[in-house]
């Protein structure tokens, strides 16, 4: 398995082979408070690199939810979608958003790793 | 323009609050339990909100005053008792809403709540309105705190002694280290509370003994979720110049003796819309399933004809679920109505529903 990478928008992505994990980082689900609505993308769909794959809203405001990398969606996480607090409890593991098969393994090259993410968010939160 | 600090700033710093800039003003939007903890706390507790931004206007007269304020409020300030408040408005001759506020007759004239966004423009509109016969103050030497929750009346009761007695929509002055304050009983989150007005330099004070009693300060994110569940609306958003009291279905708050007579700014716009009706009216809207709609979101009809715009619409902790209100065609605007929101270019299904959305029962009279 290879180790945790990390995108501008705010997204984690962890490789198992060629099925990517994503889901929203903890200091996202700091900036954006309590979350109480959460949309996935449908099993089935082709997401593209940078574009949207959800929505995730708080009580303050709705956000979109990007997809660091292409590929089709293989599986979304149910659990938060019936109980968005989830995300708060446990963004980084248990409250994953959906699943990709990848097209591109090339294109996790282009993403931080988890140094660089801590300075980038440390940097554009100040 | 310089942002304003309100006397509870250093308190809100201490409490790890988050800010936001609030009609000029530096507020706390959370702390950091966050909303949906902060807004439940309220609910089953009590909580403090910091509404110092907030103007209060001080009128100081007698007889001359009731009569001349009477032409601008559609009440009934003759037999308004002492000490007893009304929710009211400030509009134009076409009944478009300035302001909503709280007014509050006192021994020495009036005390009337506006919001921040809007207190220095009312100030203009009345001291042009009253012709400067009236000493007029804007005071900002005071801060005013709300405490709202179950446990309010007794926790406050323990600070500032005999408050509990007070009536809802009335108040009377107190003292707090030998500081006159003045209090009502009345609030804005659907709960028993009370606001207190009082001395810049004394609100810190009063506010740390009233967290060590057991209360916490709460942000502007959960007094906008509270008030939404309660069915209350906020200028700006459910209220402005393009909205009338009758069309905001707030017909309850003016005097109907008042309408019967006319004769305050308006009074013709409000006759002819009681009675021939209105086109578009304000009404809850209980979104199905979980999809939050926003003010802004289109509002169809079941040929999918647009019909109106959501005011306010966020997620109620209390009720668990999305809650909204805003302004439909009359025909539409029966409860159960069956409705559909447009959020991110789809349409979901919603219903018109009977606000407020929560309901308590108040402590109405204690005596």
């Amino acid at each position: 398995m290879s180790e945790v990478k990390y995108s501008k928008e705010h997204e984690w992505i962890k490789l198992d082979g060629d099925i990517a994990t994503i889901g929203i980082t903890k200091h996202a689900t700091e900036m954006l408070g309590d979350i109480v609505f959460a949309e996935l993308p449908e099993k089935g769909s082709s997401v593209e690199k940078d574009g949207t794959a959800g929505v995730v809203e708080s009580t303050k405001a709705a956000s979109d939810v990007y997809t660091p990398v292409s590929g089709e969606v293989v599986d979304t996480n149910q659990a938060i979608v019936d109980d968005p607090s989830k995300i708060n409890q446990d963004p980084e593991d248990s409250a994953w958003f959906f699943k990709l098969k990848i097209k591109d393994q090339s294109e996790m090259d282009t993403l931080m790793n988890k140094d660089d993410y801590d300075k980038f968010a440390k940097e554009t939160s100040a | 323009m310089e942002i304003k600090k309100t006397s509870l700033y250093q308190l809100h710093q201490d409490c790890n609050a988050k800010f936001v800039e609030f009609a000029g003003y530096q507020m706390p939007i959370q702390y950091s339990e966050g909303i949906v903890e902060e807004h439940k706390f309220t609910r089953n507790h009590s909580g403090i909100f910091d509404v110092s931004h907030m103007g209060q206007l001080f009128i100081y007269g007698g007889e001359d005053l009731i009569k001349d304020l009477e032409k601008i409020f559609p009440l009934d300030l003759k037999k308004l008792r002492l000490n007893h408040s009304k929710y009211s408005f400030l509009m134009d001759k076409d009944a478009g809403i300035h302001d909503d506020l709280i007014i509050t007759k006192t021994n020495e004239g009036f005390l009337i709540i506006l919001n921040a966004a809007c207190k220095e423009n009312d100030f203009k509109i009345l001291k042009e309105l009253l012709k400067e016969k009236y000493k007029m103050v804007l005071d900002e030497s005071r801060s005013l705190i709300a405490i709202q929750g179950p446990k309010s009346s007794e926790i406050l009761n323990e600070v500032i002694n005999g408050v509990k007695d007070l009536n809802f929509m009335s108040g009377n002055w107190f003292t707090f280290e030998n500081q006159k304050v003045y209090i009502t009983r009345s609030g804005y989150t659907g709960e028993d509370g009370f606001e207190i007005s009082i001395a810049n330099n004394f609100v810190d004070k009063l506010t740390r003994e009233l967290i060590n009693k057991g209360s916490k300060l709460i942000g502007l994110g959960a007094r906008d979720t509270l008030r939404l569940e309660a069915g209350l609306c906020l200028y700006g958003h459910d209220l402005d110049k393009d909205k009338t009291p009758v069309e905001a279905n707030l017909k309850w708050a003016i005097s109907k003796e008042r309408i019967s007579k006319g004769d305050f700014i308006g009074s013709d716009i409000i006759i002819k819309q009681l009675n021939d009706g209105v086109s578009k009216i304000r009404v809850g809207i209980k979104p199905e399933g979980r999809i939050i709609a926003r003010e802004k979101t289109k509002i169809f009809n079941q040929s999918d004809v647009h019909i109106g715009e959501i005011t306010s619409g966020t997620f109620g902790p209390s009720v668990n679920g999305p809650v909204a209100m805003g302004y439909v065609e009359n025909e539409f605007s029966k409860k159960n109505t069956k409705v559909f929101l447009e959020v991110r270019g789809k349409k979901h299904p919603a219903s018109i529903c009977s606000l407020p959305f929560y309901k308590k029962s108040y402590v109405k009279g204690v005596n």
